[in-house]
């Protein structure tokens, strides 16, 4: 019998972990070895550790995070680069075309920040972004993020669970939901004036998906703050679920009685659900979820790789759902 | 362009009143200089495919960037017997054939775009994808009726169909370029994002509004 409980696949320190690349040139190090360049053919071997990690880009100011050990937190898959992840966005606020937004979140001010937290908690409170910068120890995370569109990063967060704010302010027993409304500035955000959806951008999430500890309020990633077309100066990331249901530059959390109104729902309820888990048994009306291009990893030719169910979370969120028929809480 | 030979003063014939220049769409290098033109997209996309200068989804780039040259040549093949008929320019006449063929080529890449790089040449999904998705079929379906009007281009074919069949196949043309416009529109729908689609609705509009309006006033 089996007393510990399936988590799924935990890692023990992944650093330990020897990166695939090196690993599928077992044969090659053994044929390097025996004729004789042995002392070359390792350095592969001494350089692991080193790949495990992220290297900081060195553009922003610097946000370190001790490793999270939280179950599920770190993928060991290949980093999507700093420059694909900070130059392909969807952040409508400033442009539709995934260009826009590095070009032209400039004019964003991230300082002064605040985030207020209201409706059904005992303790509501506006928070000044240095007090919520210290409000837990910062973690790193590496989550995969899953577009709606069908393409998928590998990115390496910095940040803690957002259950650790939700327990400081205390929700009452009427909170069985958690609004997210972002920044909706039309003086630093140029596409305001665009009708493509109705601003600001608002999000949510029941209680407990808010309280699972891979809900993340994001600070950072690669080690450092978060540029601007990400989501600065914090946002969420809900690694299982698709992008758009993690707000970015977020100013209001709300919690509620009801389900709210967020903002794909809103503009198009028969394609966008509340729930959005990723999904690939459940198809887009326009397109299917059962596969996903990993950006700057899989070739221009290559097969598109399967898409997880839960986005590969199901083991620390599939019982969340337990008994909803996900076909039509989509 | 005007060469020496036909300007003006050399070029007259005695009995001509006004010298009759010669348009500058009859020169024999306008064709050629037409076809290189056809070929830059396609050149411009080859070459960014190469050097990995497409963006982060280079393969979403592709399959965009070869549906929206489709749709621009279709424009402008469409817009070339109003401009014929309105500036009083008949020479144009004779680049429509390899316009149409330039949009028949980029939707040959589009397609091929789409099945090779989302679709890895799996025909079975794709065949199961296409009638899935709505937006997809219409596509799909201005594609295939972009086939026999492709494949009855040359002067033999006109020959052996007869000017009246064939003008009444190419008719085809307007169906196919609604049903483009749709697939672009469906596609953009899923994100609220109708701004470009506005503008080709726009220019697809003149360019078919003035065919009715020409009929009309003819008949």
């Amino acid at each position: 019998m089996h007393y510990r409980p399936n988590r799924g696949f935990d890692h023990a320190v992944p650093s330990e972990i020897t990166p695939r690349s090196v690993y599928e040139r077992r044969r090659e190090l053994l044929k390097l070895m025996a004729l004789g360049s042995a002392g070359a053919a390792l350095s592969g071997w001494a350089a692991r550790d080193a790949m495990a990690q992220a290297a900081r880009p060195n553009k922003l100011a610097p946000l370190p995070g001790t490793r999270s050990a939280v179950p599920g937190a770190i993928t060991m898959e290949k980093l999507t680069s700093y420059n694909d992840v900070t130059s392909y966005n969807n952040y409508y606020e400033f442009g539709t075309d995934k260009a826009d937004p590095a070009r032209n979140a400039g004019s964003l001010k991230t300082r002064p920040w605040t985030v207020a937290i209201e409706g059904e908690v005992k303790k509501p409170k506006v928070y000044d972004l240095d007090e919520l910068l210290k409000l837990a120890p910062m973690e790193e995370r590496t989550y995969r993020l899953r577009c709606v569109e069908g393409w998928s990063m590998v990115i390496p967060w910095v940040g803690y669970s957002l259950s650790e704010l939700i327990k400081r302010v205390e929700p009452t027993g009427n909170a069985k939901y958690v609004e997210f409304v972002t920044l909706g500035d039309a003086k630093q955000m140029p596409f305001l004036g665009s009708r493509v959806l109705s601003w600001p951008y608002v999000e949510g999430l029941r209680l407990d998906e808010a309280m699972n500890p891979l809900a993340l309020l994001a600070f950072g990633l690669y080690g450092e703050v978060l540029p601007n077309q990400n989501g600065a100066p914090v946002r969420l990331a809900v690694p299982w679920k698709y992008g758009f249901k993690s707000g970015k530059s977020i100013v209001k959390i709300r919690f509620t009685d009801k389900q709210p109104l967020t903002s794909w729902n809103h503009a198009a309820a028969q394609e966008y659900g509340f729930y959005s888990n990723v999904n690939p048994n459940v198809d887009h009306p326009r397109w299917s979820q059962a596969t996903e291009r990993r950006i700057g990893e899989d070739g221009l030719f290559a097969k598109k790789r399967a898409t997880l169910m839960f986005n590969g979370y199901e083991a620390q969120v599939g019982q969340l759902y337990a008994g909803m028929d996900l076909k039509k809480l989509f | 362009m005007k060469t020496a030979v036909l300007s003006p003063d050399t070029a007259p014939s005695p009995r001509a009143a006004v010298p009759r220049r010669r348009s500058p769409l009859l020169h024999p290098a306008a064709k050629p200089l037409l076809f290189v033109a056809g070929l830059l997209p396609f050149a411009w996309l080859f070459h960014g495919a190469l050097m990995n200068t497409l963006g982060a989804n280079p393969a979403e780039a592709l399959i965009r960037s070869t549906g929206d040259w489709t749709l621009r040549l279709l424009c402008i093949t469409l817009a070339v017997t109003p401009l014929r008929v309105i500036a009083h320019q008949p020479a144009l006449a004779r680049f429509r054939r390899m316009l149409g063929l330039f949009a028949f080529f980029y939707v040959v890449l589009h397609f091929l775009a789409y099945s090779w790089l989302d679709m890895g040449l799996d025909l079975d999904a794709i065949v199961r994808d296409i009638p899935k998705r709505p937006f997809a079929l219409v596509g799909f379906l201005a594609f295939v009726l972009m086939i026999p009007l492709a494949a009855t281009s040359f002067n033999r074919a006109i020959k052996a169909l007869g000017a009246k069949r064939w003008q009444a196949l190419h008719k085809s043309v307007y169906a196919v370029v609604l049903l483009g416009l749709l697939h672009f529109f469906w596609m953009k729908a899923a994100k609220n994002n109708f701004a470009e689609v506005a503008v080709y609705a726009a220019i697809i509009g003149v360019l078919l509004g003035w065919r009715i309006w020409h009929a009309l006033r003819k008949s």
